[in-house]
């Protein structure tokens, strides 16, 4: 399920989230290996859930960092924003977790390659309170 | 691989030997599915018969299911060890992120054994586990800063979970709870004091695993389903005021218990209702995987005495059952004070209920001569919550012999100053807060955990009163309340919330099931609930329990319900009846 238009994902109002990681969910069963934990989004507290949620989500940079520290070209920019992940050439350094400030580059611990978010929306509509949505790019 | 076979491996931890190991249960997973059904198998195993509820050979049994953190409201975790509260097999559920850490840690149970000599606190993460020391918890006045310290000082923010004890737990008050995720407990039946006879302070799991579901297209169709009914009319109640949403109706039927039962009518219930703690509603929350999003917070504001221009602001969760609890079984009124009671028993980390009811019996048993000040140290009044709030710490420190033996609960208090006869428990156990009549107080009596929660009876009562139907005989009313126990044992060893008990009948529940591979019907599923049921009940009187001897609060009898007076002899005879034939199917 590849984004056919140029979009991104964007946080409408973290304030509204409840922390159900409805959304981590649905994102991981787009594909057949399903749990919060293989979700290319995450949704953590705030230090302390009674502080709300902080909705962790790639921000499709338009220069990304994560693609420039990638020792083996694994990630590759999109002309407008964002990258994608080539999994064979990806030798699972994570020098890309540790170059995303917002902490989007989320880690696949079974398969040792980094989630990176392909910007679909899939789980926009899993959201019950409409904290998620898709802008153009 | 499998469904059967991702989520039976058993992790196995001995708090003695400080080891762990790792089993593959498939024979229990296969056979009884997970939760409740695979934890009171689990139990036997573990538990000698006459074990001591706070000694190293009482076991801590945690599992999940087969729809945990897979599908809407599949969020409970289920926990089974033997409570020091009523002395029998006990059970409580909780939610938060457990259910989901421990799930994606790859694991479908936990059993936790043995004791520690000294403090420690538990990480485990997939199938390791890691000791470490508690020393710098143990003892911390507030249950919600060892929270916080743990948040900090471990990685998996957002897959795992952190169970912790307060001080309450500590000092084996026998109704201590464990507190998840700040806002979700394992509240009743006093597993806290458990987690502290083993000088475990702190659980963590993290949970950063997956599963390959076998039939993907299937599994997202039966998933968007029932996302759409949770989401819908069978939850509103929940969803919009959450369970402070029973207050004033309860309040209205004459069947919400106030001053330690003496009525079922509270004149200051609008002010502790749903409705009014809207105007402090501060956040929702929601357990993994749910959208309901039952979960509310009050906000309060406070100005410092000493500092006028100084405030601080304390987020609260309020449920019904503590506003009853708290509020108008100890004739609170006072909206804030309330909340404030909460927030200690949120710190200390003690079961709202029962610690509220040992307090009404306190109260009564002051006025009434049997005891004096020099017990209680607090001049404790109906509606007077600083007094109330003092005593709650009190319980905790126990600075007398008094608040030591209200730590043991509200039997072994009566039985040791009297007023028995007030003095509301079921084997042991304080009832959560509906007076609605005959059926509810049977099912205390009779129910695996002697909870509101086993059968649900109260809303058997008010749909009595509703329809202004007859009262059925307690033969009739054991076989109700047993046929709803059974049927929630299925939904408890799927690991479903109860909230989502209309999301999930036989339909959704098959069809559930078989996009993850398994093939039961709707016949099966029920016959299985009843095996469940038996297991549970023949576990129990193997430990010794009669059900003749539960004893029935006078109180019980004295104030009249929606459904007129409860009488000793109906209680009876269905306790008769029940015990026959729970016997007669345990041969
Ligand atoms: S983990 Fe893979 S994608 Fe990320 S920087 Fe290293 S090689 Fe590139
Ligand atoms: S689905 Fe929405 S409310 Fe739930 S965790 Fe995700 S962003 Fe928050
Ligand atoms: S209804 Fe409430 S308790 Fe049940 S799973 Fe949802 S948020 Fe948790």
């Amino acid at each position: 399920m590849i984004a056919a238009k140029a979009q991104r994902l964007v946080v409408l109002d973290a304030n509204k989230c409840v922390g159900c990681q409805l959304c981590m969910l649905a994102c991981s069963s787009r594909l057949t290996h399903v749990g919060p934990a293989k979700s290319h989004l995450l949704i953590r507290s705030a230090g302390g859930i009674e502080r709300g949620f902080v909705v962790v989500v790639c921000r499709a940079c338009q220069d990304p960092p994560c693609a420039r520290v990638c020792p083996t070209g694994a990630l590759s920019p999109l002309p407008k924003g964002g990258v994608r992940l080539s999994s064979s050439k990806c030798i699972g350094c994570k020098n890309c977790v540790d170059a995303c400030d917002i902490g989007a580059v989320l880690w696949d611990e079974e398969l040792e390659k980094p989630l990176i978010c392909i910007q679909c929306g899939y789980c926009v509509d899993f959201c019950p309170y409409g904290v998620l949505g898709v802008e153009a790019l | 691989m499998s469904w059967v076979k991702e989520i039976s491996k058993v992790l196995y931890v001995d708090l003695s030997k400080k080891t762990f190991w790792v089993e593959s249960r498939e024979d229990l997973f296969s056979k009884w599915l997970g939760g409740i059904g695979v934890a009171v198998q689990l139990y036997k195993e573990e538990v000698p018969k006459g074990a001591d509820p706070l000694g190293p050979e009482n076991a801590i049994v945690l599992a999940v299911g087969p729809l945990t953190a897979v599908f809407p409201m599949a969020s409970k975790t289920i926990s089974v060890f033997k409570s020091p509260l009523t002395g029998t097999m006990a059970e409580s559920h909780a939610g938060g992120r457990a259910p989901a850490a421990i799930r994606f840690a790859g694991l479908g149970a936990i059993v936790i054994k043995g004791a520690s000599e000294r403090p420690v606190y538990l990480v485990v993460e997939g199938e390791r586990v890691r000791f470490r020391d508690a020393g710098t918890l143990w003892g911390m006045r507030s249950a919600e800063t060892v929270g916080r310290v743990l948040r900090e000082a471990l990685p998996g923010a957002g897959l795992r979970t952190i169970m912790r004890i307060g001080r309450a737990g500590e000092r084996l008050v026998r109704y201590a709870n464990v507190i998840i995720e700040t806002y979700r407990h394992f509240g009743r039946m006093g597993l806290g004091a458990v987690f502290g006879s083993k000088k475990l302070k702190a659980l963590v799991v993290i949970g950063r695993r997956s599963s390959k579901v076998p039939k993907i297209r299937e599994y997202r169709e039966a998933y968007a389903e029932i996302l759409e009914v949770a989401r819908g009319a069978a939850t509103k109640k929940y969803h919009e005021l959450g369970t402070a949403a029973n207050v004033l109706p309860l309040n209205k039927l004459g069947a919400l218990p106030t001053r330690n039962f003496l009525s079922g009518r509270f004149e200051g219930a609008e002010s502790i209702s749903g409705e009014r703690l809207l105007e402090s509603l501060s956040r929702r929350l929601s357990c993994v995987g749910c959208p309901v999003a039952c979960i509310h917070l009050a906000a309060i504001r406070e100005q410092y005495e000493d500092e006028k221009y100084f405030y601080k602001v304390e987020n609260v969760p309020y449920d019904y059952e503590l506003l009853y609890a708290l509020g108008s079984n100890l004739g609170v009124s006072d909206t804030v004070g309330v909340l404030k009671l909460i927030k200690v028993v949120e710190e200390e980390g003690m079961d709202a209920i029962s610690a509220g009811v040992a307090l009404a019996w306190a109260t009564e048993a002051l006025e009434r001569g049997l005891i004096t000040k020099e017990h209680t140290i607090v001049e404790l009044k109906w509606g007077d919550w600083q007094a109330y709030s003092k005593s709650l710490h009190y319980i905790v420190e126990q600075p007398n012999d008094f608040y030591k033996v209200l730590a043991l609960g509200v039997r072994e208090a009566a039985s040791r100053y009297g007023g028995e006869e007030f003095a509301l428990h079921y084997n042991g156990l304080e009832p959560a807060g509906y007076h609605t009549g005959p059926l509810y107080h049977l099912s205390l009596a009779i129910g695996g955990r002697h909870s509101h929660l086993d059968a649900g009876a109260y809303g058997m009562d008010e749909g009595l009163a509703s329809a202004k139907a007859r009262v059925p005989e307690p033969e009739e009313a054991v076989r109700l309340i047993a046929s709803e126990e059974s049927w929630r044992q299925v939904l408890n060893s799927l690991a479903v919330c109860l909230f989502g008990r209309r999301v999930y009948g036989p339909g959704a529940v098959t069809k559930a099931l078989r996009s993850l591979g398994y093939e039961l019907g709707e016949k099966e599923l029920e016959e299985l609930g009843k095996s469940i049921y038996l297991e549970r009940h023949t576990v129990k009187l193997s430990e010794g329990f009669r059900p003749e001897d539960v004893k029935i609060p006078r109180r019980v009898l004295e104030t009249p319900t929606p459904l007129g007076f409860v009488t000793e002899e109906y209680l009876r005879r269905g306790i008769q009846h029940f015990a026959e034939t729970i016997r007669k199917q345990g041969r």
